[in-house]
């Protein structure tokens, strides 16, 4: 029996820089409710510390939460790796922190990168600039995910800045992609009609969660279960599993 | 200028199959690594100067019908790459050099 499954599949906490200072775990589990959303990803730039926490805070309120990351790869593409586990999440980030840079964030000019518990109490500060390209080709990064059961989908492929379309000219064909996001800066229409080459890729929307009022949950699956092959199915259109996009009051333009 | 002095003078390495630069006369440079621009903006004949070395690389020089494309700071691309330049008669050139560098010292050969 499929059950509807209202999602954000892109969503940054405080420990990504440009992620405002209210992104934490209770905040986060508080405002996907309100919205109606059950089944979010936790996102932050090429890190996870947070992940665990957020879904520490969702545990038991009928909030789904998968581990992820938005990897910024050779290229300077931004791609969402999705993992239904923690372990599978933690195996990706190792990979990661071997091949990210050794510099470490300013502040001033990039923002704070906290590492929180479940209520959003204060652990520790991410020291190493996580605003920045891990030395892994895309086609790396794709098959390490796919390779650790993970679900990789380019990340906000509309837009300039880390956008694959911008970055590499047009959308490769190997690998072939099960998904592309669009970001909320468009709508769909508008998006097929710039990119003609995104027809023909079932399309995910994300606000990109960066703030609590930017979640808008547009995005409504039919799954049975909220895990990544249940979520694959729903991608492909199989097995009455089914993704379709919503308009809400949400979708912004800024 | 011809591309053999240009590969001489910037002591750059071939990575496809070499044959005849002496023949390639390049028109100008264009320096993007956003392959986006690169559609637009680079002209039939340039050396296009970059630091990307993914296969969409190959698909941008053949339309743009870039001289050659010079990959700076040692960004290799892989063995696939390279084959599928040589299927399109695309040019891949590297140097450890930076695209500044690679682009004042074309620029100071003349190429402009």
């Amino acid at each position: 029996m499929v059950k509807e499954f209202r999602a954000e599949l892109h969503v940054h906490t405080v420990l990504s820089p440009c992620a405002g200072v209210e992104m934490i775990p209770p905040l986060i589990v508080r405002s996907a409710h309100k919205n109606g959303i059950n089944l979010i990803a936790v996102t932050d730039h090429n890190a996870s510390a947070n992940a665990g926490a957020v879904m520490q805070a969702a545990s038991g309120t009928g909030l789904i939460v998968l581990p992820g990351m938005e990897l910024q790869t050779r290229e300077d593409v931004h791609l969402l790796c999705l993992f239904d586990t923690l372990e599978q999440l933690e195996a990706w980030q190792a990979v990661v922190d071997s091949k990210l840079p050794d510099h470490n964030n300013n502040i001033k000019l990039f923002g704070e990168q906290f590492v929180v518990d479940s209520t959003g109490d204060f652990i520790r500060r991410e020291k190493r600039m996580l605003l920045a390209s891990a030395d892994i080709s895309l086609d790396e990064a794709v098959n390490g995910v796919r390779n650790l059961g993970g679900l990789p989908i380019p990340a906000h492929v509309d837009r300039k800045a880390n956008g694959l379309i911008s970055i590499l000219g047009f959308i490769p064909e190997i690998p072939r992609f099960d998904a592309l996001e669009v970001s909320n800066r468009i709508s769909i229409q508008e998006a097929l009609s710039r990119f003609p080459q995104l027809k023909g890729y079932p399309l995910l929307q994300s606000g990109d969660i960066h703030y609590l009022d930017d979640f808008s949950g547009r995005l409504v699956f039919h799954l049975e279960e909220p895990t990544l092959a249940e979520i694959s199915m729903a991608i492909k259109g199989k097995n009455d599993r089914d993704l379709s996009l919503q308009i809400t009051d949400n979708l912004h333009n800024k | 200028m011809n591309l053999q002095t240009i590969i001489k003078e910037l002591d750059l390495q071939v990575l496809t199959t070499p044959k005849d630069f002496t023949k390639i006369i390049p028109a100008g440079g264009y320096v993007s690594d956003l392959l986006s621009c690169v559609m637009v903006g680079a002209e039939a004949g340039d050396l296009w100067i970059t630091l990307q070395s993914h296969a969409n690389v190959v698909a941008v020089a053949a339309l743009t019908e870039a001289a050659a494309t010079i990959i700076t700071e040692n960004a290799r691309p892989d063995d696939s790459v390279i084959e599928k330049a040589n299927s399109q008669d695309v040019i891949l050139l590297l140097t450890p050099q930076a695209s500044y560098e690679v682009a004042g010292k074309l620029w100071n050969l003349g190429i402009k």
